[in-house]
């Protein structure tokens, strides 16, 4: 009986998983008002911050959806002017990952022209989300 | 463990099926030789997986022999350093469980591979590798200057 209610339990579960990644993957959301935004340096990241936006892609080994994340925002980055791309590998700056409160990867971070950090998304995102976000960080005043 | 060779995805949701269907018998049939003996070929099954090699595990080769000459070749190929993770953790869970239920913790072992059977269901459903998600949340706890 315990092994039956188990079953039926881990199929919900499995359910509820699936439909709330589906929800969760891609979205990008603003965490803080933008007075109090974190802010990264082309030290931080590594390679100097694109001209109107930087797409941070925070990526590691045991990790399926971060090779499409890199082909998306790679191939955006080359269609969309002054927008560059970069890839973190998240074990190797796991004090960044602490910092910026990065727990799945991929995470990609949206930055402005100045380095702050205006959105965020986890999972795999759609070509229109990435497209939507970095619409949303050269706009001023958002 | 880390030689990232390539392997084809749709083996390993074929490999994730067929783990969710012994799992799901483990549950579903309630006869303590029946569960040991299911579980111990798991427990094997993932041991392989993870420890010798994806291709060398029982499931994968019945996917190689009997499920991918109906399909043909594979469109891409993926890192097979993600799945061999999962197929770790798979080990963990289904050892814990057959311990448990050797010492008369049914409860325990039922719960245990319910836990595994979420993650290979997700596997196989959706492509999800549960343990891979939860990868970097547990990395964040080790000590900092590593």
């Amino acid at each position: 009986m315990t092994g039956l209610l188990v079953l039926l339990g881990a199929l919900a579960g499995a359910a509820a998983i699936a439909l709330l990644l589906r929800w969760k993957n891609g979205r990008f959301t603003t965490a803080a008002m933008p007075d109090d935004r974190e802010r990264l340096t082309a030290d931080q990241i590594g390679v100097p911050l694109g001209e109107r936006a930087t797409m941070v892609q925070f990526s590691s080994a045991f990790c399926s959806p971060c090779r499409a994340t890199r082909v998306l925002l790679a191939d955006v980055a080359t269609k969309v002017p002054g927008v560059v791309t970069v890839e973190i590998d998240a074990e190797e700056n796991l004090q960044l990952v602490r910092d910026l409160d990065i727990m799945r990867t991929p995470t990609v971070l949206v930055l402005d022209a100045t380095g702050a950090v205006t959105t965020r998304a986890s999972g795999l995102p759609r070509r229109e989300q990435v497209l939507g976000a970095l619409a949303r960080a050269v706009e001023p005043g958002q | 463990m880390s030689q990232p060779t390539q392997v084809d995805p749709r083996g390993l949701r074929v490999v994730a099926g067929i783990t969710a269907a012994v799992l799901a018998a483990v549950l579903a049939i309630p006869s303590e030789p029946v569960r040991i003996a299911l579980l111990a070929v798991q427990v094997a099954v993932f041991a392989i997986a993870a420890f010798v090699g994806l291709t060398a595990s029982p499931y994968a080769k019945f996917h190689a022999a009997v499920v991918r000459p109906r399909l043909g070749p594979p469109a891409e190929l993926e890192d097979s350093r993600p799945p061999r993770f999962a197929q770790l953790v798979g080990l963990t869970f289904t050892a814990v469980a057959l311990v448990a239920l050797l010492t008369g913790a049914t409860t325990a072992a039922l719960v245990a591979t319910g836990l595994a059977l979420v993650a290979a269901l997700l596997n196989a459903a959706v492509g999800l590798c549960l343990g891979c998600e939860l990868y970097l949340v547990l990395r964040r706890f080790t000590p900092v200057g590593t």
